[in-house]
């Protein structure tokens, strides 16, 4: 009884300083909050901007000050502006291109990192550290040469140029990947190696299926650079009917008066599957599990 | 070597076998084609003619224009990168606070990694419009009498392409929050019984300890950076390079010289040199990272 006083008198600094601890925590929490309100408002903004001009009338679109809740919202804007330009043919084009892309990536790229990952060969890591440093090299010193390759093929004009290469493994996605096979228990394909099965069947019906989080990943990364890309084909395509969705999109702003509620409306339906994507697998991404773990090695 | 082991290496080639053909025609040959072609004067069409170090020469001395789009790249590096170190570094340190509304502040800041091609390149454009867009109509507000052109101005069309670019960076947290998530939390908790505060916290603890994934972002971040070009390509009007070239970067004037003007081999000295600058510089940064970036378990 006498002695607790005496403990009061004579507390541990740390013990003192305990509650002005608490407030500045709190106070840093609150601070971070607002920063994060505001980073928020920041990235959030060009996007609304966009969405708030593809649904005004044009007086609107020119107004000052600036109108943020269109009124009334013009949602004929979208489908007038589908009009301007043939992207119904767009969309098909980009489409298939986009899902020969995947198609590809995601069957060489698998089989690639299935050897470096289980197999056993000479020469197995000399050729792992050539795929890891071509990594490195710049997009640009191959640009001009592929191109040469591909007009001497007489393959400039059409899709080949931009489909073809996706189906040899590039270093990324097999790096991905292998880092993730490394990963699975190999006493699963030993068990399967007993009962007989070549490696093509294990690499099929063992891998592949326990490796969705990886392969979608790698799904969804090369779904999106394929809709995305841009300089390929606008290097490649010459053929008005072969255009894709991102070729359209900018030929529309260069050959018309720019019309800008039309051009964010198509802008924004052109971005749309990417998006729709994003969140059906938002979970994958937002974690960053796959991706991360692939990067860490 | 046994068969089953011959068997076994037999079936690893052929699994790697489409990365290697890939290797061999789509990088390896195109590269060695593409250091033969820088000392030709070669134009797809006609036969490719020897002229030694002709294109190297040139470049050097005698082309301002490869000069300009050197330092367009050279002020894009020096500003776009390390500000978009310390916007995905700040994002995920915020975020890896306790905080309410954790998930919703996730799914915004990945926006940008999604929102990406023509379709956002032509927002900016609209964003940043000299008249109409709603920045210089916010400058205009709080009484900025003569909002910079951005886009037209040969001083402002550089800030604008790198403000771009810090919008695309915050989506770069993903990868800063898994490193943070690995910093072990004694650390905090002791710092936090010295009274340390969340800055010296930060400089002490978090940097050092996320210093192998800051070094990671900045390799490679550098190198992406030396070969921005497609967005200058599509918001510079007609892909020119901008007003007075002060968007003509390195990459741009490439694609210009060779599938503009089809001087594939002057264009692949440019490759060459650009090979050889990011070679040099990620070479000294991995010198220089030995001073800086800590390993854990790594004695020192």
């Amino acid at each position: 009884m006498t002695a607790k006083p005496e403990v009061q008198a004579q507390p541990p600094a740390t013990v003192l300083s305990r509650p002005t601890a608490r407030a500045v925590s709190t106070l840093w929490k609150v601070i971070a909050f607002a920063a994060l309100c505001a980073i928020s408002a920041a990235i959030l903004f060009p996007a609304l901007w966009m969405l708030s001009t593809s649904l005004k009338v044009d007086t609107q679109v020119y107004a000052n000050p600036p109108v943020w809740i269109p009124n009334p919202l013009r949602w004929a804007n979208f489908s007038e502006a589908w009009k301007l330009a043939p992207f119904a043919r767009y969309a098909l084009n980009t489409t298939l291109y986009a899902a020969a892309v995947v198609f590809g990536t995601v069957l060489s790229s698998s089989l690639a990192a299935y050897g470096f990952a289980k197999l056993r060969f000479p020469g197995r890591n000399v050729l792992f550290s050539v795929l890891l440093a071509t990594m490195m090299i710049p997009g640009m010193v191959t640009l001009i040469p592929q191109y040469i390759l591909f007009s001497k093929l007489h393959w400039v004009g059409g899709y080949l140029p931009l489909v073809v290469p996706s189906f040899f493994a590039g270093a990324f996605f097999t790096f991905l990947l292998r880092q993730f096979f490394m990963s699975i228990p190999e006493e699963l394909s030993e068990a399967a190696r007993v009962d007989g099965a070549g490696e093509l069947w294990i690499w099929w019906r063992v891998i592949m299926p326990l490796s969705t989080p990886a392969l979608a990943t790698v799904a969804i990364f090369t779904f999106e650079g394929a809709w995305d890309s841009y300089v390929g084909p606008l290097l490649y395509l010459n053929d008005e009917r072969l255009y894709t969705l991102q070729i359209g999109l900018q030929f529309f702003r260069t050959a018309t008066v720019v019309q800008w509620q039309y051009l964010m409306a198509a802008a924004l339906m052109v971005m749309l599957p990417v998006v729709i994507l994003f969140f059906v697998f938002q979970r994958h991404f937002v974690e960053g599990s796959s991706i991360s773990g692939g990067l860490k090695g | 070597m046994s068969a089953a082991r011959r068997r076994e290496a037999i079936t690893g080639y052929l699994f790697i076998l489409p990365w290697l053909i890939g290797f061999v025609v789509f990088v390896a040959g195109p590269m060695l084609f593409s250091l033969y072609a820088s000392f030709t004067d070669y134009d797809v069409t006609s036969r490719m003619k020897w002229v030694g170090l002709d294109n190297y020469v040139r470049l050097f001395t005698s082309d301002d224009l490869f000069w300009t789009s050197l330092y367009n790249t050279g002020f894009y590096v020096l500003f776009a990168v390390p500000l978009g170190i310390v916007t995905g570094l700040l994002i995920a340190v915020l975020l890896n606070q306790r905080i309410p509304g954790q998930r919703v502040f996730r799914t915004i800041f990945f926006l940008p990694k999604v929102l990406t091609g023509v379709a956002v390149l032509l927002l900016w454009l609209w964003v940043f419009n000299p008249e109409f867009g709603p920045i210089n109509t916010f400058l205009r507000f709080i009484g900025v009498q003569n909002p910079p052109l951005w886009f037209s101005d040969p001083t402002w069309a550089k800030p604008a392409l790198i403000i771009m670019s810090m919008w695309g960076a915050a989506g770069g947290y993903i990868i800063y929050l898994a490193g943070l998530q690995g910093v072990p939390r004694h650390l905090y908790e002791a710092a936090n019984l010295d009274g340390a505060s969340p800055l010296r916290q930060f400089l002490s603890i978090t940097v050092p300890m996320m210093s192998p994934t800051i070094f990671f972002k900045l390799i490679t971040g550098i190198s992406a950076a030396f070969q921005f070009w497609e967005s200058a390509l599509i918001v510079s009007e007609g892909g020119k390079g901008g007003p007075s070239y002060s968007t003509l970067f390195y990459g741009l004037y490439m694609w210009q010289k060779a599938f503009t003007d089809y001087q594939m081999g002057y264009a692949s000295a440019m490759a060459w040199i650009l090979l050889v600058i990011i070679l040099i510089i990620t070479a000294l940064q991995f010198y220089v990272s030995r001073r800086w970036v800590y390993y854990e378990g790594e004695v020192r």
